[in-house]
C-alpha cells in the first residue's frame, strides 16, 4: 500500500467518523420534549427518534440533512396554525408520523409537509388527516413519497387543497399512497420525469390525478375511483399511462380520463369501467392506445376534435352504451384489431378477424352529439332501426371511420 | 263479470295460445340466463324484448280474441247481463291470461337462477310490472279498435298501425322535433313527450334503473332527477295507470252505445 493510498484510507475513515450519525430521542419524559428542540439539537445526518405521543407543534423547519423517525406513530397536531413541517435541506427522511390539523388559508397554501428546493428526500409511512394541502414538493429533485395515507375532509373546491402536489419538481417517485377526500388527489405542475405507481386515489372533489405542463412522466398500476371528474392530463408531452384502473367516475361532467393537448403519449393496459365517458380526447395527437379494456361505460371514447394520427389497436370494447363519439367528418386516426362486443360480422376464412369492417360510430351517437336531449331515445326500437340502416349504408357518419380488422374473440 | 272473466280465461287456457306464449317466455328466460349467466345483464336484454314484443302480442291477441269470440259475445248480449260486464270480463280474461303467461314465463327461470338472493330483484320486478302494464294497455287499445271496426281486416290494420305508431313512429317524430328545435331548451319537452307514450315511458323507467351511466351524462341529469326520485316513479306509474284506464273506460262507454 503506497503512501498516497494510505492517506486516502485515513481520510475516508475520518470522514466516516465525522458522519457517524447519533440518535436523539424525543419523548414526553425525555430531556428533549419537543420535536423542534430535537431538530435544533441534531447535527447533520443525525436521527431524531420521536416516541409515541401527541406533539402540538407547527412550523418545524428542517434545514439540515437528518432523519425524523416516528416510533409507534406519534401524532403531530398543528392546531390549524399553518404549515407543519418544512424541509429545506437535502437527504431528509420523514418516516412514521400522523400529522393533522393543518391550517386553512385563502392566501397561502399551507401544507402538512412541504419540501422546498431539496434533493434526495424520502417521505414514507405518514398519515395525514384534517389537512389543507398534504405533501407539497416545490422545486425539488430525486425524492420519494411512499406508503402514505392521506385522508382529507374536503367539502368545497375553493377552500380545499391537493393531496400530493408537485411543482417544478423532477425525478420523483410517488408510490403506494392512498389519497381520499381532497381536491385533487395528485397534482403535477411543470414537473418532469415523475413516476407515479400503485397509488389509490378516490372520492376526491375534483381530479384523482391532474397533470399540467408536465412532460416525460409515467403513471402505472394506479386506481382512480369515484372522483369528481376523473383523471385529467393536460398540456403535457410523452406521458406513459399503463395498467391503471379508472372506475365509477359518474356524473354530468365526469370522465375516466381527460386528455387535452397531449402529444406522443402511450395509453396501454388500462381498464375503464363504468364511467360516464371512458376517455375524452381533445387536441391530442400521435397517441397510441393499446390493450385497454373499456367496460360498461356510457361512452368508451369521446373524440372532441383536433385529434390526429392516433392509433387505437388491440383494445376490448365491452358493453358500452356507445363505443365512440366523433365530432366532425375529418378523420385521421387508425382503428385496428380491436374487439367490439357489438360486432355482428362473421369470419369465413377463420383468420381471427371479422370479414366485415366494424363501424364504431353509430348514427345515434352522432345525433346525441348534436342534440344531447335525444339521449332519452336510448335503446328504443326506432333508434335500433336507423342505426341498422346507417350501418348498412353510412350517410352521416364518416365512412372511412372503420375497424377493418375487428377481432372475433376478446383480446386477453 | 267474474263469471265471464272465468269463461274467457279458461277459453284462452284451452286454446293453447297462452301456453305457447308462456312457453316462449319460459324458453327466452332460460336461454338468456344460460347465455349471460348474470341476472343484471339478462334483465337488460329482456327489456329490449319486453318493450317491443309485449305490446305487439297484446295488440294482436286482443284483436284476434275479440273477433273470434264475436258469436259468443252476441249470444251473451242476448242474455240479461250488463254490457259492461261482458266486455270487461272478456278484456280482463285476455289481459289477465297474457300477464300471467308473462310473469310466470319469465319469473320461473329467473327464480330458479337465484333471483331472490340477487340485488337485481327490484329491477326485475319493475320489468314485470311495466310488462304487465303494457299488456293491459295494448290489449285495451286492441279491444277498442276491434269494437269500433266491424271489418276484421280494417281492425287488424288499425291495431298493428297503433302498435307501430307507439313503438316506432312516435319516436321518429319525437326525434325529428328534438332536432328541429335543438336551439330551444328541450328538457321539459322531452320529459312530457316520454310521458305520453307508454312504451317510451316504460323504457325510460327501466333504463334509469339499469344503464344509467350514459343517461347521467350532461342532459341526462334532468331525467335522472325526475325519474330517479320516488315522485318521478309515482307519476310514471300514475301515467301508466291512466293509459290503462282510459281505453277501458272507452270500452265501457262505446259498448253501451253500440248497436250490435
Amino acid at each position: 500500500m503506497g503512501k498516497k493510498q494510505l492517506f486516502f484510507v485515513i481520510i475516508m475513515l475520518l470522514i466516516g467518523v465525522k458522519t457517524w450519525a447519533s440518535t436523539i430521542t424525543v419523548c414526553k419524559t425525555c430531556p428533549i420534549k419537543t420535536i423542534q428542540e430535537g431538530i435544533s439539537q441534531a447535527s447533520d445526518f443525525d436521527t431524531v427518534l420521536v416516541k409515541n405521543g401527541t406533539y402540538n407543534e407547527f412550523n418545524l423547519k428542517i434545514n439540515k440533512p437528518l432523519t425524523l423517525m416516528g416510533e409507534g406513530n406519534p401524532i403531530i397536531d398543528g392546531g390549524e396554525q399553518g404549515e407543519i413541517i418544512q424541509i429545506m435541506a437535502n437527504n431528509v427522511t420523514i418516516d412514521g408520523f400522523v400529522i393533522k390539523n393543518v391550517g386553512t388559508s385563502y392566501t397561502s397554501d399551507y401544507a402538512a409537509i412541504r419540501v422546498i428546493g431539496s434533493e434526495d428526500f424520502l417521505i414514507q409511512n405518514v398519515k395525514l388527516e384534517k389537512l389543507f394541502f398534504g405533501i407539497y414538493l416545490e422545486k425539488s429533485k430525486n425524492g420519494m413519497v411512499l406508503n402514505n395515507t392521506i385522508q382529507g375532509d374536503a367539502k368545497d373546491e375553493y377552500n380545499s387543497g391537493n393531496g400530493i402536489q408537485l411543482w417544478y419538481s423532477q425525478n420523483i417517485v410517488v408510490a403506494n399512497n392512498s389519497i381520499q377526500n381532497v381536491r385533487d388527489g395528485i397534482y403535477l405542475e411543470f414537473s418532469d420525469f415523475i413516476t407515479i405507481e400503485h397509488n389509490y386515489s378516490g372520492n376526491n372533489l375534483r381530479y384523482g390525478l391532474h397533470f399540467m405542463f408536465s412532460n416525460d412522466d409515467v403513471y402505472k398500476g394506479n386506481t382512480f375511483e369515484n372522483n369528481g371528474a376523473g383523471v385529467a392530463v393536460m398540456f403535457s408531452k410523452r406521458i406513459d399511462m399503463h395498467g391503471n384502473t379508472f372506475k365509477k367516475n359518474w356524473g354530468t361532467a365526469s370522465f375516466g380520463l381527460l386528455l387535452k393537448e397531449i402529444n406522443d403519449a402511450e395509453i396501454s393496459g388500462n381498464t375503464f369501467e363504468e364511467n360516464t365517458v371512458g376517455i375524452s380526447i381533445e387536441g391530442s395527437n400521435r397517441i397510441v392506445y393499446r390493450n385497454n379494456d373499456f367496460i360498461s361505460n356510457g361512452w368508451a371514447i369521446k373524440v372532441r376534435g383536433a385529434c390526429y394520427a392516433n392509433t387505437i389497436t388491440n383494445n376490448n370494447f365491452l358493453y358500452n352504451s356507445f363505443d365512440l363519439a366523433y365530432n366532425g367528418n375529418l378523420h385521421d386516426n387508425v382503428f385496428e384489431k380491436n374487439y367490439w362486443s357489438d360486432y355482428t360480422g362473421y369470419d369465413l376464412d377463420r383468420d381471427g378477424f371479422g370479414d366485415v369492417p366494424y363501424r364504431p360510430v353509430k348514427l345515434f351517437s352522432y345525433i346525441v352529439n348534436r342534440t344531447p336531449e335525444t339521449i332519452i331515445l336510448l335503446r328504443s326500437l326506432f333508434m335500433d332501426i336507423i342505426d341498422f340502416s346507417e350501418k348498412v349504408s353510412p350517410v352521416f357518419t364518416p365512412d372511412n371511420l372503420v375497424d377493418a380488422k375487428p377481432l372475433m374473440k376478446r383480446n386477453k | 263479470m267474474i263469471k265471464i272473466l272465468k269463461y274467457s280465461f279458461y277459453d284462452l287456457m284451452r286454446s293453447r295460445w297462452s301456453y305457447v306464449y308462456f312457453l316462449f317466455y319460459l324458453l327466452l328466460g332460460f336461454v338468456l340466463l344460460f347465455l349471460n349467466n348474470e341476472l343484471s345483464k339478462a334483465v337488460i336484454t329482456l327489456m329490449n324484448v319486453i318493450i317491443v314484443l309485449v305490446p305487439l302480442i297484446g295488440t294482436i291477441f286482443g284483436v284476434m280474441y275479440f273477433y273470434n269470440s264475436k258469436e259468443f259475445t252476441e249470444l251473451l248480449l242476448a242474455q240479461p247481463i250488463k254490457r259492461s260486464s261482458i266486455f270487461f270480463g272478456q278484456y280482463l280474461g285476455v289481459a289477465g291470461s297474457l300477464t300471467m303467461s308473462l310473469v310466470l314465463g319469465l319469473g320461473i327461470p329467473f327464480a330458479l337462477y337465484g333471483l331472490f338472493e340477487s340485488n337485481a330483484i327490484w329491477d326485475f320486478s319493475l320489468l314485470l310490472i311495466t310488462g304487465a302494464f303494457l299488456t293491459m294497455i295494448f290489449s285495451g287499445l286492441a279491444f277498442n279498435i276491434a269494437l269500433s271496426n266491424e271489418n276484421k281486416i280494417k281492425g287488424f290494420g288499425y291495431a298493428v298501425l297503433s302498435w307501430l305508431f307507439l313503438a316506432v313512429i312516435y319516436d321518429g317524430l319525437f326525434l325529428m322535433s328534438l332536432i328541429v328545435f335543438e336551439q330551444y331548451p328541450l328538457d321539459n319537452f322531452s320529459l312530457m313527450a316520454t310521458m305520453f307514450n307508454p312504451i317510451d315511458l316504460s323504457r325510460t323507467l327501466i333504463l334509469l334503473k339499469l344503464d344509467i351511466s350514459a343517461l347521467l351524462g350532461y342532459t341526462g341529469a334532468i331525467f335522472k332527477q325526475f325519474f330517479g326520485t320516488n315522485l318521478g316513479v309515482v307519476i310514471s306509474l300514475i301515467m301508466l295507470s291512466l293509459w290503462t284506464l282510459i281505453p277501458v273506460w272507452r270500452l265501457g262507454y262505446k259498448s253501451k252505445r253500440k248497436d250490435f
